[in-house]
């Protein structure tokens, strides 16, 4: 669907704090459950090789538009009866980039006087900082659920494709875990990248510890970015990467699964699962 | 109560005819799910087969199988035909339009020379005695309507201001109540015509004459109905006993209107729930079992597919195909909150399962929030498995209808037997503007074709000069307009009056004068450029206005911005109050649709740039929808936009075409763990449509 800039609003005053956004879906069928509002912020530190969203990574002066909190929330509910069994979910880009301005926003998605929206958070946690966690109380006390990317099971695949570490990431799982809020895990499977058993098995077991895992999404690797790279002059760093293929998702699904219950199975000291 | 009726709880359709009653104090809401279906019986499958290669056959021969060029057609017209003449036995509900499947009845009562020309066009010639006796001896109604039009509306048709005038085809949109002649049996309803004739005032005003002769030619109708049930072997003068009579009896109801009237859509009505009553019965007495049940329905449903009427390959042409809208309306939720779901709505779905999907009849679901759970995910799948159902808005359409309200043709509702519609054309909003900027010079032709009123002036619109301006053409296009239509109306129930239809209508009926309009999104992006940004026009060496350059950028509609939506909101309600200004033919009321389905592309041609930055030729948006490409914030804010529309101005319907591919409403994949117990997910978050007809006669098909 079209990703378009909003109208540039100049002088935004809120009693919020104001976010800065790239821009917004009002029919987000794919980021958490049901039909959902979709904000995507502005900014991200990670370089994903696969990303398709290229032009939400800079964090530069004037990147993105200024926001406010009513703003959004009152495109949400001129739609409100749309988003029944759905809601808001924010993606990026990196909303753990903005901690205030998402936790305000989900704070008052949850106080709406026409009644509680259900909040989803779309992160891949490495803005996610375990040295300063109470610069996400208020963020995380007020999210619903959380779409967890887990880019790569293994600390050197990880850097190799993104250019971070995963330390960060796995710390956010367990603070989401600590917390007990329901996260859908989100794994995207690039041809010889990520799409091995082994790698996805890996990833089962990496989550089997958190019990607030209530979901798997496994994405196939499509090569849709490529026309975004071109326009904004970037080199695409997958160029000679096929896209997935499709049939053999469900099997890798099961690798995933596998690695799970063999990790939950060893967590209760059992044996013959 | 009759032996027909045995059974059934008795109430005030008992005293008066009322099917309404009928339904309320029999019918058995269903909300269980689908596994009662039956598949088609092998005689079904044979029958349908060869259907098929009829079906093929006609498309091998370039879209018509056969046409009668001898016989003006009429309810009792012809002898009576079947599928397989030498076994008629394999048909367990009976009827054709003409003595063989799919040869087209020869229409005459609209145009003469329409119908000569969809002859020609087929490799046909109408009897040369036929034509001389309708040109020169039997009015027709196109001849009648030409007789009447001012040179003004003359010039409106040829330059496309208004267009899809049905002053060529049957006017259509009239929905008769077949149900009647099921439940009462043809006798009861000719005595309630005599009735009515009886109580006409004394004093013969021009009204009360007309009022005698229509019930005069309703009753004759309802007499050769009872012939027509003779030649198929029914005693049809009485009411029907079972399942199969029900249909067979309400079918032929249906066959005698579309021998009689060419209509531009000739929808059965909503009759699945009224027959399921006689199912409900039969079963439990065990008069038939679920698979003869669904047996007849099939058959119903693949007469109802081969429902043909002559055409000209241009109206074929504009809406892509060969369609009757033959529209039934499933479903729908009842004033007492009981759903009107039943297993008949099932069973009419099923028919697209066991005979295959089709286009016709337009199976229609009347949706609700609240129709059963199991029907929804039912009308899901059958749609992902046919793309053959239309959904439409039952919330919306009850407030104002009812629970017994069918819709015509695509998106037109109405009650049943109570309301008919006086269909006419849309207006061309858009080419309107245009004439408003250029004083009523026509922008193609350079012709003056509206009243010389005083061309906008400089370089830059004005937007409050525009709409003063804008507001004045409104106005005299309006006029224009339903004085057009008032003539064709008058004509058509002079020349063409569908007496069959209306005999099973009440006497008096509420009559909607239905309107139209085309272009509302390039009229709304227009005028909020004009206001937004510069809009700078470029004149011809005439100084005829003939493009525009924009500086600036301006919001647009079908982006849920009001900025936008309050114009589109406007120009609809505008046009209506200026519509609503002038007399309506017998005292209808007025009332509008924003539906062009296909037609906006024939508009679009015929109409010069626009202020929105649309290139002279460029189609409109079909309906409601924001112009291609313009609207930008997903889905829901584009049908937002839509919603904004005033339906109580547009009571005709609003449509928004809406394609999506399948990944964009949701994972395809399993996402969420079926097989871990590790909690539910499930939470809610509070919550506080043809005019796709066109009957214009094409240019040198008119009798005058």
């Amino acid at each position: 669907m079209t990703r378009v800039q909003l109208d540039e609003e100049q002088g935004v005053e809120s009693r919020y704090a104001l976010g800065r956004i790239h821009s917004i879906e009002s029919m987000g069928t794919v980021d958490g459950p049901g039909v959902r509002f979709v904000v995507f912020t502005q900014g991200c530190p990670m370089r994903c090789a696969y990303c398709h969203n290229p032009d939400t990574w800079t964090v530069a002066e004037g990147a993105g538009t200024r926001v406010s909190v009513e703003h959004l929330l009152g495109e949400y509910e001129s739609n409100r009866p749309f988003y029944r069994t759905g809601g808001l979910t924010v993606t990026g880009g990196e909303p753990l980039l903005q901690p205030e301005f998402v936790g305000d926003l989900f704070a008052a998605a949850h106080a709406a006087p026409a009644g509680r929206i259900h909040t989803c958070l779309d992160s891949c946690g490495y803005a996610y900082n375990p040295k300063k966690p109470e610069h996400f109380d208020r963020l995380l006390d007020e999210t619903d659920m959380v779409l967890l990317d887990i880019k790569h099971s293994d600390p050197v695949g990880h850097k190799a494709l993104t250019g971070r570490e995963p330390g960060r990431i796995l710390a956010f799982g367990n603070e989401l875990a600590r917390r007990g809020i329901e996260v859908v895990i989100r794994h995207v499977v690039v041809p010889g990248i990520t799409d091995s058993v082994e790698e996805c098995e890996a990833l089962g077991r990496l989550i089997a510890p958190w019990h607030n895992v209530v979901g798997l999404e496994m994405l196939p690797y499509h090569t849709m970015g490529v026309v975004k790279y071109e326009q904004l002059g970037l080199e695409y760093p997958l160029k000679d990467v096929p896209a997935m293929d499709k049939g053999r998702m469900p099997a890798l699904r099961e690798a995933v699964m596998r690695g799970l219950r063999a990790g939950r199975a060893a967590e209760r000291g059992c044996s013959n699962a | 109560m009759q032996e027909a009726w045995e059974g059934f709880e008795g109430g005030n359709w008992l005293s008066e005819i009322d099917v309404r009653d009928f339904i309320q104090k029999n019918y058995t809401p269903y909300e269980g799910d689908e596994s009662f279906l039956v598949g088609p019986t092998e005689r079904t499958v044979k029958l349908w087969d060869d259907v098929m290669s009829l079906l093929l056959k006609e498309r091998e021969q370039g879209g018509v199988l056969d046409m009668d060029t001898k016989v003006v057609t009429g309810i009792l017209s012809h002898k009576a035909g079947y599928i397989d003449a030498e076994h008629p036995e394999r048909e367990t509900i009976v009827g054709l339009q003409t003595d063989a499947p799919l040869k087209r009845a020869l229409h005459v009562n609209g145009g003469i020379r329409i119908a000569c020309q969809a002859a020609a066009q087929h490799g046909y010639e109408i009897d040369p005695e036929i034509v001389d006796f309708y040109t020169n001896k039997r009015k027709t109604h196109n001849a009648g309507v030409f007789d009447a039009y001012t040179p003004e509306m003359r010039a409106c048709r040829s330059a496309h201001i208004i267009t899809g005038l049905p002053d060529g085809y049957g006017r259509g949109r009239i929905i008769g109540d077949y149900r009647r002649v099921a439940l009462y049996g043809v006798d009861a309803l000719i005595a309630d015509k005599e009735a009515q004739k009886v109580s006409t005032p004394s004093v013969m005003t021009e009204e009360t004459i007309r009022d005698r002769e229509e019930l005069s030619e309703q009753i004759r109708s309802l007499k050769q109905l009872v012939e027509l049930g003779k030649l198929y072997g029914f005693d049809i003068a009485r009411p029907a006993a079972n399942t199969q009579e029900a249909i067979q009896w309400m079918y032929l109801a249906y066959l005698a209107a579309v021998k009689d009237q060419n209509g531009a859509a000739m929808s059965i009505g909503r009759t699945s729930t009224f027959i399921d009553i006689y199912a409900e019965r039969d079963l439990k007495n065990g008069t038939f079992t679920e698979e003869q049940i669904q047996e007849f329905v099939d058959h119903f449903i693949m007469k109802l597919r081969m429902v043909k009427f002559a055409r000209t390959p241009e109206y074929q042409n504009l809406f892509s195909g060969d369609p009757q809208w033959v529209t039934e309306s499933i479903g729908g939720m009842g004033v007492d909150g009981r759903t009107l779901v039943t297993k008949m709505s099932y069973r009419y779905l099923h028919t697209l399962e066991n005979m295959g999907t089709s286009p016709e009849p337009n199976l229609t679901v009347l949706w609700s929030t609240r129709l059963p759970h199991a029907f929804k995910e039912f009308c899901a799948k059958t749609s992902i498995a046919s793309s053959s159902i239309q959904y439409e808005n039952d919330d919306v359409m009850r407030v104002y209808h009812g629970d017994d309200y069918a819709i015509a043709c695509c998106v037109s509702s109405m009650r049943i037997g109570k309301e008919m519609q006086f269909f006419g054309a849309r207006a061309n909003l858009a080419k309107c503007l245009l004439y408003a900027l250029n004083g009523g010079v026509d922008e193609v032709s350079k012709k003056q074709v509206g009243p010389k009123f005083r061309p906008v002036e400089g370089d830059t619109l004005d937007f409050d000069d525009v709409m003063a301006k804008y507001n004045d053409m409104m106005k005299w296009l309006a006029g224009v307009y339903v004085n057009t239509l008032n003539i064709i109306h008058y004509m058509h129930d002079k020349y063409c009056y569908e007496s069959i239809q209306m005999a099973l209508h009440d006497k008096d009926v509420h009559r909607w004068f239905a309107t139209g309009i085309a272009g509302l999104s390039v009229v709304a992006d227009s005028l909020s450029a004009i206001k937004y940004a510069k809009v700078h026009p470029v004149r011809d060496e005439n100084g005829v206005i003939v493009d525009f350059n924009i500086e600036g950028d301006f919001p647009k509609y079908g982006n849920d911005d009001d900025r936008v939506d309050v114009l589109a909101h406007d120009v609809v309600h505008q046009f209506m109050e200026y519509i609503r200004m002038n007399d309506t033919y017998r005292n209808s009321v007025p009332t509008t649709s924003v539906l062009t389905i296909t037609s906006n592309v024939v508009y679009g041609q015929k109409t010069g740039a626009t202020p929105d930055g649309r290139k002279a030729g460029v189609p409109f948006a079909p309906g409601a929808n924001p112009m291609h490409q313009r609207d930008t914030h997903g889905a829901i804010a584009s049908l937002s936009s839509v919603a904004k529309l005033p339906f109580r101005d547009a009571q005709d319907g609003i449509s928004n075409t809406f394609s999506i591919i399948p990944g964009a409403l949701g994972k395809e994949d399993q996402v969420m763990f079926g097989d871990l117990d590790l909690g539910d997910i499930s939470f809610e978050n509070p919550v506080a449509c043809c005019d796709c007809t066109d009957s214009s006669a094409p240019e040198g098909s008119e009798d005058r």
